[in-house]
């Protein structure tokens, strides 16, 4: 098989990892803390912790893990097939 | 309506066209082919670039108007459910992602049509899915021209057919002389627009409700519903909201829309940068918006339709030119929505149908002359349609979004990772996906949502059964990739 490919099926398995953690999290905070009766609820920043932890922490925590995958984890490839244009 | 909130609109229709003619240029020096260049951009985007044009593309009318308000009426519920959106922002990308495009080239694939006629082998895959695409982006595409020319006239005070006219002038005009590149990088400036529109008016929100935790307090005194997950009423399960990471989410890889761009970036660098870009604008934009809506609600209470939340937030909380400048970003999330559609299905028409069927050996000329006429006509078309839509587009145009990625999804995905798959998969996939949809829907209207969760789900999940099934048990074939 073309060696790209290796890279792309890699790549493509982070990309379905990364979206079920990013879906465990989001989901763990909002219904594990949000599910509370409303005078429970504690805040941070004014906002619900539900909130603050499910979609504004986990919004944080994914642009970073995004960065270092782009950074240090995705590999740079060629798109042209080798000999076919020069 | 005055003229302060006017100027800014006309000033950044004056920058849209200004590319449309930089993109007509570029395209009459381009070498690399006349179809490649106006319906991919030559394969040339860069990262920011890309990033951009598919967050703005994506991010519709619905995201701009509708989704405020009806954050603003169902609490942060709401908001949550649209933060599933960001998962877009890298996933796309990262599925598609490398053996996407470097498939796309080896095919010289232009469409993401091109891309499956190769792969399947077959006149029937392409026709199905063509017919499909060029329906229901059709109808999505008049829903978009509606939305558009509606705020024109809620902004101006301009009568609604002089406002659609406006609207679709000014998109018809960049579209028809740059082509993709003139989409792409409008796109780009549009994106901008609504990152710096939204972060004003989020900042201004927040100030005229005395900070976020006074804003909450009212919020909590009107109906604590408001500040938990389950809705105003209490009627958003979780495995609803959960459904949404399959409608506006992972199934976002197969709109057509989406993957045509995961064929157009330049380099893998372009691409990672993409991912990043486009994560962050992603998510930053629905949070912002959609938190203007829930935070608009202490300050302007009682808002009968929820459309029109955006609008009337800006007009009351900003001077005036400031208003303008940000409520040009629910326009600009129109526009680079409409536009996208508009040479989407113009390449399926020239490329998809005519080129692949009717003349396969059309001169440069005829296909440059083909390609500038259907799109304007299809312009043409659209708009006279918009001026009084017709029952049956709006009927069709609520299965756009959904009816789509529960038809391609299977074909483009597995097509691209299984080597399995094949035309029969694809075709019964197809059917299954797009069919079944639209049974459930009648279904869900009737006696409520099926397991509780959103249309898409059953159907998405029904056609992955058909590609597999189909593929396996007639004419089991290994494709060599």
């Amino acid at each position: 098989m073309d060696p790209r490919f290796k890279i792309a099926h890699r790549e493509a398995l982070i990309g379905v990892g990364l979206a079920v953690v990013h879906f465990l999290w989001w989901f763990g905070f909002a219904y594990g803390l949000g599910s509370r009766p409303v005078e429970e609820y504690t805040y941070i920043l004014g906002f619900p912790s539900w909130f603050f932890y499910s979609c504004i922490v986990g919004f944080i925590l994914v642009a970073v893990t995004v960065i270092i995958l782009a950074k240090f984890i995705l590999k740079d490839v060629s798109f042209e097939d080798e000999g076919d244009e020069v | 309506m005055n003229i302060q909130v006017i100027i800014p609109m006309i000033i950044f229709l004056g920058i849209i066209f200004f590319i449309g003619f930089w993109s007509s240029k570029k395209l009459e020096t381009s070498t690399g082919g006349f179809l490649q260049e106006y319906f991919l951009g030559g394969r040339e985007l860069g990262g920011f670039v890309l990033a951009m044009t598919m967050v703005a593309t994506y991010g519709s009318a619905s995201s701009f108007l509708g989704g405020p308000g009806t954050a603003y009426t169902m609490g942060f519920g709401w908001v949550l459910l649209a933060m599933t959106q960001v998962v877009t922002g890298y996933f796309v990308l990262l599925i598609l992602g490398k053996k996407f495009a470097i498939l796309a080239r080896r095919y010289n694939a232009i469409t993401l049509i091109d891309f499956l006629k190769v792969r399947y082998n077959s006149t029937a895959v392409v026709l199905l899915a063509a017919i499909s695409m060029i329906i229901f982006l059709f109808s999505a595409m008049t829903a978009q021209w509606v939305g558009g020319g509606r705020l024109i006239e809620s902004l101006t005070g301009m009568k609604y057919t002089t406002a659609l006219f406006i609207f679709a002038v000014s998109v018809l005009v960049y579209v028809v002389i740059g082509g993709f590149r003139a989409v792409a990088v409008t796109d780009a400036v549009q994106g901008g627009v609504m990152v710096v529109g939204t972060l004003i008016l989020l900042i201004a929100v927040i100030i005229a409700g005395g900070g976020v935790p006074n804003i909450m307090q009212d919020l909590l005194a009107e109906n604590p519903k408001l500040v938990t997950p389950y809705g105003n009423e209490g009627n958003l399960s979780a495995a609803y909201v959960s459904s949404f990471w399959i409608l506006v989410g992972v199934g976002v890889v197969g709109l057509p829309q989406m993957a045509v761009r995961a064929m157009s970036y330049k380099n893998t660098r372009s691409m990672h940068r993409a991912l990043v870009i486009g994560t962050i604008v992603t998510g930053f934009i629905m949070l912002n918006m959609h938190l203007i809506g829930i935070f608009a609600r202490p300050i302007l209470p009682g808002v009968e339709v929820a459309d029109t939340v955006i609008p009337l937030v800006a007009l009351k909380v900003l001077p005036a030119w400031l208003a303008g400048i940000v409520l040009a970003a629910p326009l600009a999330a129109i526009m680079s929505t409409v536009d996208s559609l508009l040479i989407l299905v113009s390449s399926s028409i020239v490329k998809d149908v005519y080129i692949n069927y009717m003349k396969p050996n059309a001169s440069e000329k005829t296909v440059k002359r083909m390609s500038f006429g259907v799109t304007t006509l299809l312009g043409s078309i659209v708009f006279l349609l918009a001026l009084n839509p017709p029952d049956l587009l709006i009927f069709l145009n609520l299965f756009a979004f959904g009816g789509l990625e529960a038809a391609f999804i299977w074909p483009v995905v597995l097509g691209l990772y299984w080597s399995y798959g094949n035309k029969y998969g694809a075709i019964a996939s197809m059917f299954t996906g797009i069919i079944s949809y639209i049974a459930l829907h009648f279904y869900n209207q009737s006696y409520g949502n099926l397991f509780g969760v959103h249309t898409v789900v059953v159907p998405v999940i029904l056609s992955l059964f058909a590609y597999v099934a189909f593929s396996l048990l007639i004419k089991k074939t290994k494709y060599v990739f």
